[in-house]
């Protein structure tokens, strides 16, 4: 019989893979035209953590059972984790390339299609509830591994989301961890000047999660509080992830125009100057 | 036909230890015999539909057969989004189970008809729709689903509905199941609790069931449409995108077209309140 590979976390150097995740990211949307590029470039250092460190997930074995799950509820900023999954090993660098081209494994909302991908989204308010049930499916069976699901802030307006975290603190799944992509920026508008969310903090804790709040783009902090066991006994984790839309590129930062346009040839390497040049004086 | 369902599932889950029962906080004195055997497959999600179905979603990815239940519209159309993308999508064994099928709970009101609910899931490509017209039919059905785990809807009546076969008959989709033996070639073929009123309009004309379908099993039909020269279909459901549509549109462009006379409930049901007998009557499908 075929040996199982150990399941480990990585050890990758999480700030270059951030950095190389900005970049294919841009990559890709210009290449396809496609939008979205500011949601991608919010969560790149929460992804290259969750890769590089915290997730003990492993490319030669993509199903191993004792994996942790990721699922990435905010679809729509897959080209992050594509990249992720590229430069960790688990999908062809060259796949990347396909990205929104017709027939190809890569569409423009995560799918789970692609090997290391668990879920497919695009409808917000769905990756929450499905984690739930992964997280509980370990917990009736007594494993120990861990579900990992990441929204945006906007999603928070679904109602789904609230079933679930009323579903996950009343059955204690200190076993599911939730992160919010807290960018502060919808659609249209600021999530403050959309649908209110705050105050989130002390919503969460009301509904009877373990609560942190984080610099989304703090490698080391996100690190700590993503590796390991649970926050508090009993209790589903919630990490408020404060982040900036489009962080990485000056001029795409907080900016909503970049929930949806994609980058002319210049602008992608200005874009590109920008990313490999902050990794330099890093 | 409740009963035989929990019944046979019960059955069912102490030889398979993956089957589970998620319910949305109903299933009062219905219930209880599986949740007392498996007290850790059963969930009650509260009222909260779309994590019940996201929630089974979940755990179908992860070795179980998910079986979610509630009344009517409750697990169908309140989320409707995550079986399409959570369950059908990901060809994920969630049996959406249904309780109330047609106009079964009729006074409660429209908010408790189930006469629409064939239209959204044979829209949905993986779905295979399970509509049993007996309590045998029931145990068919479930024991097929069970075998073969995937995006599927059982469309329960209440209790109480008369069994009209005398074994728990073959089923597969696609396939129909003989009930009534009869004269000529001009016969009635039914899904779901219609086949009550199928046997009664039968007036010696072969009566047949159809308690499995789905968007694969179109490419059946035109066979066994052609072996006749009438088929009349039945079923408590509005005609729009129901069963007597959906056989309509598998002979489309084939001579067995012509053939094809659906029955249904007509529109007017849905702004009335009376009971399921009545409603039926008024709705055209009962004389």
């Amino acid at each position: 019989m075929k040996e199982t590979p150990i399941i480990a976390a990585g050890l990758h150097d999480t700030r270059s893979l951030a950095q190389r995740i900005r970049g294919q990211a841009l990559r890709m949307v210009t290449r396809a035209k496609a939008s979205h590029i500011g949601s991608a470039l919010s969560i790149a250092d929460i992804v290259a953590v969750l890769y590089g460190r915290a997730l003990r997930v492993s490319p030669a074995a993509p199903r191993h059972p004792e994996r942790d799950r990721f699922i990435l509820s905010k679809g729509h900023a897959c080209v992050a984790i594509y990249a992720a999954l590229a430069e960790t090993g688990f999908i062809d660098g060259s796949l990347l390339e396909t990205y929104g081209a017709d027939g190809s494994m890569l569409m423009a909302h995560i799918s789970h299609k692609v090997p290391g991908a668990e879920f497919s989204t695009g409808a917000l308010g769905h990756g929450l509830p499905f984690g739930t049930g992964k997280a509980m499916a370990a917990k009736l069976r007594g494993e120990s591994w861990r579900t990992v699901v990441l929204t945006s802030d906007g999603e928070w307006g679904e109602g789904s989301n609230w079933e679930a975290a009323l579903f996950a603190a009343h059955h204690g799944l200190d076993n599911l961890v939730c992160i919010i992509d807290y960018n502060k920026l919808q659609s249209l508008k600021s999530v403050d000047e959309t649908l209110r969310l705050e105050p989130l903090h002390s919503k969460f804790e009301a509904f009877g999660w373990a609560v942190r709040e984080v610099d989304g783009h703090d490698h080391e902090a996100l690190t700590k509080l993503l590796e390991g066991s649970p926050w508090e006994a009993g209790k589903p984790m919630m990490l408020i992830a404060h982040t900036i839309k489009g962080k990485g590129v000056s001029f795409m930062e907080n900016k909503v125009e970049w929930h949806y346009r994609n980058p002319t040839p210049e602008l992608l390497d200005a874009a590109l100057a920008e990313i490999e040049g902050a990794c330099g004086n890093a | 036909m409740r009963n035989a369902f929990i019944e046979e599932l019960t059955t069912l889950a102490e030889a398979r230890d993956n089957i589970a029962l998620i319910v949305g906080d109903l299933g009062y004195s219905v219930i209880e015999e599986f949740a007392d055997c498996f007290p850790d497959r059963f969930i009650n999600a509260g009222v909260a539909e779309q994590n019940m179905t996201g929630l089974a979603a979940g755990m179908a990815s992860e070795g179980y057969h998910v079986f979610t239940y509630s009344i009517a519209n409750f697990p169908t159309f309140r989320c409707a989004e995550q079986i399409r993308n959570d369950v059908d999508h990901h060809r994920l064994p969630v049996t959406v189970v249904a309780v109330g099928g047609g106009v079964a709970y009729g006074a409660l009101g429209y908010s408790h008809h189930a006469v629409q609910d064939y239209a959204l899931m044979r829209a949905m490509p993986n779905m295979v729709i399970a509509a049993p017209g007996d309590p045998l039919e029931t145990r068919a059905c479930l024991r097929w689903l069970v075998d073969n785990p995937g995006p599927s809807y059982l469309r329960l009546g209440k209790a109480g509905e008369p069994r009209f076969h005398d074994s728990i008959p073959d089923v597969a989709p696609g396939q129909w199941v003989p009930v009534r033996e009869g004269g000529g070639d001009d016969i009635l073929l039914s899904t779901g609790a219609a086949l009550g009123a199928a046997i009664a309009r039968a007036e010696g004309r072969p009566v047949w069931s159809l308690p499995l379908w789905s968007m694969a099993a179109k490419i059946q039909q035109p066979g066994q449409v052609a072996r006749h020269a009438r088929v009349t279909t039945l079923e408590d459901h509005l005609a729009d995108g129901g069963f007597g549509s959906w056989l309509t549109e598998a002979v489309a462009g084939t001579p067995a077209a012509a053939c094809i006379q659906p029955i249904a409930l007509s529109s007017e049901v849905c702004d009335m309140v009376a009971g399921q007998s009545t409603l039926n009557r008024i709705g055209g499908l009962t004389l």
